[in-house]
């Protein structure tokens, strides 16, 4: 059995180096190609008349003056009339024209009449009592969520947790089918309890989405030397990728579509084109060779797509290009669920936390969403859980870098520092005290990285009790956090060709969204056939390549870095066998060193890897690896990371300006390819961080149910202004690297937000409940301490 | 390109600024007029433009290019559409962010919020020709060697307006750095790196 196991750190000449990335040279010159950057002659200019209602019936649509204006191609609509709108940018029709403005002209010249309902777009606290357990689903709440674009996941779930009021016949099953339920959806409907009699009750935009009890909580807080109150929260914010979200599909003939599109799924698109569209996946192909940003909204084609690539149709087939504008971009295409919740403490005197209680809601649009993971990484012995989702008009949700981690982390921080606050401990000490209550694994993992982290922002000198550190009008503050991630490797298939003149390629249908991709498959395929980087052409980004998962949740690394370390090293081995009779030894005594094929034990026999090749025959040689692999052990990646992020603020008491002065974060990730690319992520996490916890927050205006900041002056991004001096550090080394490769991207975006809260309620003295923690806020917040 | 002087009437052929308003608030494409005339508006001669296409040259990069261009189209559009020079990105549309970062006679300008009419008779300037001989110019190789890209959507802005940054301001402080480069943002957050880069070459300056 060949050895797959990552070499042992002696014999990595690559991986764990810092190594600039290969595609750096591409994009610091602006030749890098993205999906918006595709201009191919006789293009089409697509674009999308939207809603301008948060909820309303269309009524009618007319589209002739739009069709006949001089240079417009086709149009199409997307929802057709009697259907109703559930947020304001919802797309209507779409049309294609020879230019850009044209097709701005033809969308103001069609006309929609629309009738407009009660729609809701806050995520206040729902009022007592107001949350409702949902009951059987009926035909219509089907349909509705399918027009909301509920995940399939969550719809099966639901249709299993509460059943469905009608037979799930096959005529009932077809026609949902083809307004756009899923076979995962169609499954669950065929084995779902069937309650026929069930009253019909008008919805509610509020539902009991989870209630949840763990030990003997009444008596946790009965017996507590401490309890601590608050109300924490983060709110509903949005992805604003700087591609903005698009497509430009075409037909190559009137079967096969041809896709590029902006996505972090490349090998995931053309399954959930080919129903809406009415061909096979086989006849969709998918291309995409950069993306501007994706954060975990472009994991589907989106309506726009699919509109599009209707367009084309009508239009010959012309390629029609569909990239948002910047408004639509932040008012459709992706919100981060908010979340919020009334949390009680229970603990001792000592700093032992006993009981957790929270009542909790947020919202996830018009699905409503579920309760973040509470209390988060520490498992409090004792809680009671409710969880209220809204569901509203602000928008569907996508999943945004950590799914629902950077709120569980907002809510749980800022609930256990307020109680280290009440008992006058460091809360650092605080979360050392309980240390055991995280997952057994990561115990020592925390211990060690509060330690660097405290070493690195020099906590043990800087930290006073809260309040304590005011002079003049600047009250200065630290903040810690703590989280955790899985960061598994997804599937992926590798197919890695040995040239007979020594060329390499390698094909993947994976994506580079910026985490470094590329690189990583190159570091590893190169230290592993022991040829330079540059020695290896990769192809990515295609259809045409075996398939690999989307970059989702931080599963890329371990996916392509594992399915290319198998077929590289059978690729290797492979060379060994048809090498070996040359240099008159076995493959086993054979290694593969700085473009040397040689003998281990004599280095004198070998030979150059170009002439190794010439020893394949005339035909090239490939092979395919795949992850995961039960039958190539070993297991070569991981779950499960923690890592620590701490803040240092500033607080202006008379502006209500934080300002943050430090970050430090510690991160582990179990083997790291390469640390140069690993530290950017943890940087670019931090700055993301600053972000969201000062200044990022979709705020929607109550009358009209519309975005009132859909820009990117009033969606206000942190700039190089904005940045404090940011520390890194990674755990490598013993007791990291030997766990194989584990994802990046989430973890460590996680704390930050969390632990920039907790320094700020460090420096004030007072609790500022809700992200973004704006000077208005932390005003209001230092005029109730005054008040109180 | 003709360029013919007509006399403003209270009723006539020609037209006032406010009837050049209001018809132009109406719809553009109302408007019965081809190429480039100059009407006096308020006593003053003033070039008026379209609504249809109308021959414009732009000047990129040291290389003259003749389009035919509506008037409302801008300066990026017609640059990523219409020249294929796509390093420019669009991104706010808004002069928010800084992606479509170029220069226009050495100054920084967002091409976003000029419209192509606004360039004949100026050199401008794209990310595109930064890159000489096939070898990176000295920010862009201090981009990479400092790992400030990731998505890199952002950054063919941050290099031209690095560039000009430090071309004006050799001796810039890390305070300076931080309030000058403010005008472009970096959705993945790689400012640390962006600092580096402008750090490595004020130092080596100062």
């Amino acid at each position: 059995m060949p050895d797959y196991s990552w070499p042992p750190p002696e014999n990595r000449n690559l991986i764990g180096k810092r190594i600039s990335r290969v595609d750096s040279p591409v994009k610091v010159s602006g030749r890098a190609k993205y999906t918006y950057d595709y201009n191919p002659s006789g293009m089409l200019y697509g674009k999308i008349l939207r809603s301008p209602h948060a909820k309303a019936k269309i009524v009618t649509i007319d589209t002739s003056s739009a069709e006949k204006m001089p240079g417009v191609k086709a149009v199409q609509i997307a929802q057709k009339v009697g259907s109703t709108v559930q947020w304001a940018g919802d797309e209507v029709v779409g049309v294609a024209a020879v230019d850009e403005v044209t097709a701005e002209d033809a969308i103001r010249a069609i006309k929609v009449t629309y009738q407009p309902l009660p729609h809701l777009v806050s995520d206040a606290e729902p009022p007592a009592g107001a949350a409702e357990t949902p009951g059987p689903l009926s035909v219509d709440d089907l349909e509705d969520m399918l027009d909301n674009q509920v995940r399939p996941r969550e719809m099966a779930e639901q249709i299993q947790q509460y059943g469905i009021t009608f037979k799930a016949d096959d005529k009932t099953l077809e026609g949902l089918k083809s307004d756009g339920a899923t076979d995962d959806v169609l499954a669950a409907l065929r084995t779902a309890p069937v309650h026929e009699n069930a009253e019909s009750k008008p919805k509610s935009n509020y539902s009991k989405a989870a209630a949840q009890t763990q030990g003997e909580p009444d008596k946790a807080f009965s017996d507590a030397e401490i309890i601590s109150e608050g109300i924490y929260g983060a709110p509903v914010i949005t992805h604003c990728c700087l591609e903005s979200h698009g497509a430009t599909p075409e037909w190559t003939d009137d079967d096969h579509l041809m896709v590029h599109i902006s996505t972090q799924n490349v090998s995931g698109i053309a399954g959930q084109m080919a129903d809406p569209i009415g061909i096979p996946a086989a006849n969709i192909r998918v291309h995409q060779d950069h993306i501007g940003g994706g954060f975990g909204s472009k994991f589907g084609p989106d309506r726009w797509t699919i509109v599009a690539a209707q367009l084309s149709k009508k239009a010959g087939g012309k390629p029609v290009r569909v990239m948002l504008e910047r408004n639509s971009e932040l008012e459709v295409a992706g919100c981060r669920p908010s979340a919020y919740a009334r949390v009680k403490v229970a603990a001792k005197k000592d700093g032992t936390i006993t009981g957790w209680q929270s009542q909790s809601w947020g919202t996830g649009g018009p699905g409503g969403g579920g309760m973040p993971p509470i209390p988060y990484v520490f498992n409090i012995p004792n809680q009671r859980k409710e969880h209220t989702a809204i569901h509203n008009n602000i928008g569907p949700a996508r999943a945004w870098r950590a799914p629902n981690h950077p709120q569980a982390a907002v809510i749980t921080m800022g609930a256990l520092e307020d109680t280290a606050a009440k008992l006058n401990m460091d809360p650092v000490d605080f979360f050392l005290k309980n240390i055991e209550l995280t997952t057994k694994d990561r115990q020592n993992v925390y211990r060690e990285e509060l330690a660097i982290a405290s070493d690195l922002m020099d906590w043990k000198n800087k930290w006073k009790p809260r309040g304590q550190n005011i002079s003049g009008h600047i009250a200065r503050g630290l903040g810690l956090s703590v989280h955790t991630w899985g960061g598994r490797g997804h599937a992926s298939d590798c197919d890695l060709t040995l040239h007979p003149d020594g060329s390499v390629d390698i094909k993947m249908g994976t994506q580079d969204i910026g985490t470094g991709t590329r690189t990583t498959i190159l570091i590893v395929a190169a230290d592993t056939l022991g040829i330079p980087m540059d020695a290896i052409n990769l192809f990515i980004g295609d259809t045409l390549y075996p398939p690999s998962g989307g970059s989702g949740g931080s599963t890329t690394p371990g996916g392509v870095s594992s399915s290319t370390r198998r077929a590289a090293v059978d690729a290797r081995d492979a060379l060994f066998e048809k090498v070996a009779p040359a240099l008159n030894a076995q493959p086993a005594d054979l290694e593969s060193v700085n473009g040397t094929v040689r003998v281990k034990s004599d280095h004198s026999r070998s030979l150059s890897w170009k002439q190794a090749c010439t020893k394949l025959g005339a035909m090239p040689l490939t092979v395919r690896g795949k992850n995961p692999d039960k039958s190539k052990p070993p297991d070569l990646t991981n779950s499960g990371v923690g890592g620590v992020g701490m803040a240092e603020v500033e607080v202006d008491t008379e502006t209500g300006v934080v300002k943050v002065k430090k970050m430090v974060a510690v991160q582990d990730c179990g083997l790291i390819i390469d640390l140069k690319m690993a530290e950017s992520s943890c940087y670019g996490a931090m700055v993301m961080g600053i972000s969201y916890a000062l200044f990022e927050e979709k705020v929607m205006d109550q009358t009209t149910g519309r975005m009132l900041n859909p820009n990117m002056e009033f969606y206000r991004l942190a700039g190089l202004n904005d940045i404090p001096d940011l520390v890194v550090h990674m755990m490598t080394g013993k007791g990291y690297d030997e766990r194989g490769v584990i994802g990046l991207g989430e973890p460590p975006v996680i704390s930050p937000g969390a632990a920039i809260s907790n320094a700020v309620a460090n420096a004030t003295g007072v609790r500022v409940p809700f992200l973004p923690l704006t000077p208005d806020r932390v005003l209001a917040a230092l005029g109730q301490k005054a008040g109180a | 390109m003709p360029d013919d002087v007509k006399k403003p009437t209270e009723e006539g052929s020609g037209f006032s600024r406010r009837d050049f308003l209001k018809i132009s608030s109406i719809s553009a494409a109302a408007v019965p007029l081809i190429g480039t005339r100059v009407v006096e508006a308020a006593g003053t001669p003033v070039k008026v433009y379209g609504p249809d296409k109308v021959p414009i040259e732009l000047t990129v990069n040291g290389k003259k290019h003749s389009l035919q261009l509506e008037p409302r189209v801008t300066l990026l559009e017609a640059l990523r559409d219409d020249l294929d020079l796509t390093g420019s990105k669009r991104v706010c549309d808004h002069a928010e962010c800084g992606a479509c970062t170029v220069l226009l006679d050495n100054k920084v300008v967002y091409a976003c919020s000029l419209l192509a009419i606004e360039a004949p008779g100026k050199q401008i300037t794209t990310i595109e020709a930064l890159m000489q001989g096939g070898k990176l110019h000295p920010i862009q190789q201090a981009f990479m060697d400092n790992d400030a890209s990731q998505c890199g959507f952002c950054t063919p802005g941050f290099v031209v307006a690095t560039k000009a940054f430090l071309d004006k301001h050799p001796k810039a402080t890390a305070e300076d750095i931080r309030r000058g480069m403010s005008g472009n943002l970096c959705r993945c957050g790689t400012y640390h790196g962006i600092q580096k880069v402008i750090a490595q070459f004020t130092q080596k300056g100062a």
